[in-house]
């Protein structure tokens, strides 16, 4: 509890985010850029998808984000409920625009995809429309966190609807093993060895890491310029008080 | 605590009850709603009998969803409004209960209307006569998931700008699963196939939604008075 809290003071948890950031930035473009290489140029098309497949390097690790974005904000939203945790709020708050467009990316790379392979941008199978109620999910949250006049109050109620869309978050996990749809099942995590051949799981396992940096760079961004931007209300705050005295 | 807990969920059925019927409107305009929007349907893809069975289950299922959330906004804000809200959430009654009282009243009040008037949408819109039980049995099942979800949702949007077209943004993303499993079973009945598993899917559910959404609803009530 004490560790948790000792990152509550927003000077505190500026300056050390300050330290982190750029070297979390510099990692990101680093494994990015590898991947991006090792992805599009250097590892082999699919014997039955051809170039195509280099796709998935953007669309997999998208779709894993689109899920762990939220899941980080169902995580930051119980804390924030249950210990008033100040920056907890917050995190939630700035992740969802950021995993919004990480759905965004994988629903557009998928229908790219798709076009080619399925012959179609878009099937309503349980896979893409589990998806596409992340998206409107997302939406609802934000729409409702910005509904209100009260922030506080914004925070609070946007929490517990965070939690409650959470059960979202399995059903698009197991969508695949569930029903038999046209979306491939899993080939990454499975208990024995992932079906994919190591040329192509190095890169995307890259991309997946630096998808995941990239988060937390923007999500960093966005929490210290919200912190900012408090700061100026309140000094704004004080010079009017001070001109109306 | 049982005993109250139960004289109180009485009352405030009753309550919402009683204030459903003496402002018989609101019940009525639902389901004018819920006929009206599907009957849209026939004028809009054309009245051949084929077709419109084809589409029967699914445009009943879908404006049952939109009727019921134009009753949501019912659910709190007229409590939240005049107070009586606060000293529901002040009393020894344990909010979950107060909740649950509430969707009980409302799926009374919309639900149930809704599910009475199915069948007769089901003759106009020429749902063949296997579906009809199945039609039935599934909004049965799927109605009260439908208040209770709809209850979390009416809850955390309670003072919220506009909050009537917010709740829809909220609560209709999460009721997919009671669509496609009803529909599901209405198409499995008119294509002779068993209805049971979609049917104990929607009750499973509707078990879920029980504990967890006044659980949920009243978390954010509990925010919204504070």
């Amino acid at each position: 509890m004490s560790k948790l809290h000792y990152l509550a003071n927003p000077a505190r948890f500026s300056r050390l985010s300050a330290l982190i950031l750029p070297w979390l930035a510099l990692a990101t473009i680093l494994l990015m850029g590898t991947g991006l290489y090792l992805g599009l140029l250097d590892s082999p098309p699919d014997y039955q998808q051809g170039e195509t497949v280099r796709i998935m390097y953007v669309h997999v690790p998208s779709a894993w984000m689109a899920m762990g974005c939220y899941s980080s904000m169902a995580i930051a939203s119980a804390m924030a409920l249950i210990w008033r945790h100040p920056l907890a709020d917050l995190i939630a708050q700035e992740s969802a625009p950021i995993g919004a467009c990480f759905t965004a990316i994988a629903l557009a790379t998928g229908a790219l995809w798709g076009q080619p392979m399925w012959g179609t941008w878009w099937v309503w199978d349980a896979r893409l429309t589990s998806v596409l109620v992340l998206f409107f999910l997302y939406l609802g949250y934000i729409a409702l966190v910005n509904a209100f006049d009260d922030p506080q109050r914004g925070a609070r109620a946007g929490a517990v609807l965070a939690l409650v869309g959470w059960i979202n978050i399995p059903i698009i996990k197991f969508s695949v093993d569930w029903w038999n749809t046209l979306h491939q099942p899993a080939s990454v995590s499975r208990l024995d060895a992932p079906a994919i051949h190591p040329d192509m799981l190095t890169p995307l396992l890259l991309m997946g890491l630096a998808f995941l940096l990239l988060y937390l760079v923007l999500l960093l961004l966005r929490v210290r310029s919200r912190l900012l931007e408090r700061r100026i209300l309140v000094l704004r705050q004080r010079k009017m008080e001070e001109w109306g005295s | 605590m049982s005993v109250l807990g139960l004289g109180g969920f009485g009352a405030v059925l009753g309550r919402d009850l009683r204030l459903a019927g003496r402002q018989g409107s609101d019940v009525l305009l639902v389901v004018g709603f819920f006929v009206l929007g599907a009957v849209l349907f026939p004028f809009a893809v054309g009245p051949d009998a084929n077709v419109l069975a084809r589409i029967a289950g699914g445009v009943i299922w879908v404006m049952a969803l939109l009727a019921a959330m134009l009753s949501l906004d019912r659910l709190f804000q007229a409590d939240y409004e005049d107070g009586s809200l606060e000293l529901l959430v002040l009393s020894p009654l344990p909010l979950g209960f107060l909740v649950l009282a509430k969707c009980l009243a409302h799926w009374l009040t919309t639900g149930l209307p809704l599910l009475l008037a199915a069948p007769v949408l089901a003759i106009l819109l020429n749902l063949p006569l296997d579906g009809f039980a199945a039609l039935v049995a599934a909004m049965a099942l799927g109605t009260p998931t439908l208040s209770l979800l709809g209850a979390v949702g009416a809850a955390v949007s309670l003072g919220a700008r506009r909050s009537g077209v917010l709740v829809s943004l909220l609560v209709l993303p999460l009721t997919v699963p009671v669509l496609i499993f009803g529909v599901a079973a209405v198409d499995a009945a008119v294509g002779g196939y068993p209805t049971a598993p979609h049917l104990m899917l929607l009750a499973a559910l509707f078990l879920a939604a029980l504990p967890l959404c006044p659980w949920a609803a009243s978390a954010a009530l509990r925010h919204a008075v504070e």
